[in-house]
């Protein structure tokens, strides 16, 4: 009886949580075209959430290119197909595992990051003072944010996945005598349109959905430096789950328009 | 001294200058904790009032229903002839550039320096203000009124707690308010320091004319800063007078207050 009450309590909250996300993604198109617009503070969002994740971004997606080779590679030689290393890795890591991993990274690094500054800001009344200066906060902190991981993830997974790639070329290169040049002219033979194009636009969404999570976490933390926690905490795990569902979706309706 | 049935009522107040502030029959509750109770205010030109109550008493809730960040359950709030509930966003935000709030925790912003800090309000009230592009003067004055000129490129965490009150001050008049509204002016600071924000609040009434109403709970405070006070008992102004009338109260409740 306690644990169908709890399940029913868990299910209650889970609905009231979507809705309220919707209600504020609703109020994020609502006032993202209407003046006055933040261009300086998108401009430094955009600097802050690019710049400051490329290092985690060279650092991931170059071990993620290493080791997908080094693992297939044995595989593929036991049936004579290592030749096709760079088709497989290049499409691979185009389609699913750069945008997928960058966007998990980011979701760790970004939404935290949003989650814990915004909810600071509310704890200690600074999104409270610049409503009373007149600004309206909403414009100024949340749409900023989601428009720069909207606009910089998919710039962060093109980064990510030519760095990937690299480091796949570099096993090749070392380990099977594949020069760089051929690799990569493999690689860009191996992709087409029905590869990039589905791979980028759902890296706008994972952008989306990770400002989006980080900013309304952030927003409406509870008061006390332990709803600051909490935000971060949930901003991460809630982006994080987000990402796969939006994934799923992306692939799905990819598959009906590209026959993947 | 005086006790609930002998409140000054508003229309009695109004007679002595033009109120400024208005508020009548407020009610506010959040879920069951009734906060406020059909709690009445008037707040004269030029006049500095003193609102006490214990901690958690809706004194805080109160102020923010001035400049429209709590919405009341009932009651009207009229801030310099203009009913706060009824304001479109834009007159609101018009309004407001006429009240300056000083918060508890001064809530400056984190992650701007001291210069931009006291920039930010101007941003949407240039035309007001008469500022063209050079915001410096206007800067630098206000930093000057609070002795705190050379600390304009600091950031808020290189600051004290008081000197993060002082600096909050003078953003708050960078804007040249009318009403000038402190939450806890005091609260957090050692004796001495908060003396001198008590010096400063008086020094800033003095020289530009603002009216100032003062919420706090710091009786030495009240008995330095008000003209006239308001002790909030149970959500109602339950006795109003000059320090002088409601320290002599045999009133429990009143006396509670002064109590050393």
């Amino acid at each position: 009886m306690g644990n169908t009450s709890t399940s029913f309590k868990g299910a209650k909250q889970f609905f009231i949580e979507i809705g309220d996300l919707s209600y504020f993604a609703a109020r994020f198109f609502r006032e993202v075209l209407k003046p006055p617009f933040e261009f300086k503070e998108l401009m430094r969002q955009c600097y802050q959430m690019g710049n400051r994740s490329l290092v985690l971004v060279t650092v991931t997606g170059f071990i993620i290119g290493l080791v997908l080779t080094l693992q297939s590679r044995p595989t593929l030689i036991q049936f004579g197909a290592v030749s096709w290393m760079p088709n497989m890795v290049g499409i691979s890591i185009v389609r699913e595992i750069g945008p997928v991993i960058t966007a998990l990274i980011c979701a760790g690094r970004i939404a935290s990051g949003i989650g814990a500054e915004l909810g600071s800001m509310r704890v200690t009344e600074q999104i409270d003072a610049m409503e009373v200066s007149g600004t309206n906060p909403f414009k100024y902190l949340v749409i900023t944010r989601i428009m720069a991981t909207t606009l910089m993830l998919p710039i962060l997974v093109f980064y990510g996945d030519l760095v990937a790639l690299y480091g796949s070329a570099l096993v090749e290169n070392l380990k099977g005598d594949v020069s760089f040049q051929l690799y990569f002219n493999i690689v860009f033979d191996a992709l087409s349109y029905s590869d990039l194009v589905p791979a980028t636009i759902k890296s706008f969404f994972f952008g989306f959905t990770i400002g989006l999570v980080g900013c309304y976490k952030g927003y409406y933390s509870k008061k006390g430096t332990a709803g600051v926690g909490i935000a971060a905490n949930t901003a991460v795990v809630m982006a994080s789950l987000l990402l796969f569902v939006v994934d799923f979706i992306a692939v799905f309706i990819s598959d009906i328009f590209y026959e993947l | 001294m005086i006790i609930p049935d002998q409140i000054t009522t508003s229309k009695e107040s109004a007679q002595r200058g033009k109120a400024v502030i208005e508020i009548k029959g407020l009610y506010k509750s959040f879920g069951d904790n009734h906060v406020l109770n059909g709690f009445n205010m008037t707040l004269l030109k030029g006049e500095n009032l003193v609102v006490m109550g214990k901690s958690g008493s809706g004194k805080s809730v109160m102020i923010k229903c001035l400049v429209g960040l709590v919405q009341p359950d009932s009651g009207t709030v009229k801030v310099l002839g203009k009913e706060i509930n009824k304001l479109d966003q834009h007159t609101l935000d018009e309004l407001r550039s006429d009240i300056g709030f000083l918060f508890q925790g001064s809530a400056l912003y984190d992650s701007m320096t001291v210069r931009e800090n006291l920039e930010f309000p101007m941003r949407r009230h240039k035309e007001k203000l008469g500022v063209v592009s050079d915001t410096e003067p206007l800067v630098r004055e206000a930093l000057e009124n609070v002795g705190l000129a050379h600390t304009m490129d600091l950031m808020p965490v290189e600051l004290s707690g008081g000197m993060k009150r002082r600096v909050a001050l003078a953003r708050t008049l960078i804007l040249k308010p009318k009403v000038i509204l402190y939450d806890e002016p005091t609260s957090g600071l050692d004796p001495i320091t908060s003396k001198e924000i008590i010096e400063l609040m008086r020094s800033i009434q003095k020289k530009y004319g603002t009216s100032s109403l003062i919420i706090t709970h710091d009786v030495d405070c009240a008995r330095v800063i008000s003209e006239r006070m308001i002790l909030l008992v149970d959500g109602i102004n339950y006795a109003e007078g000059t320090y002088a009338q409601l320290s002599q109260s045999t009133d429990p409740k009143v006396d509670a207050f002064f109590k050393k």
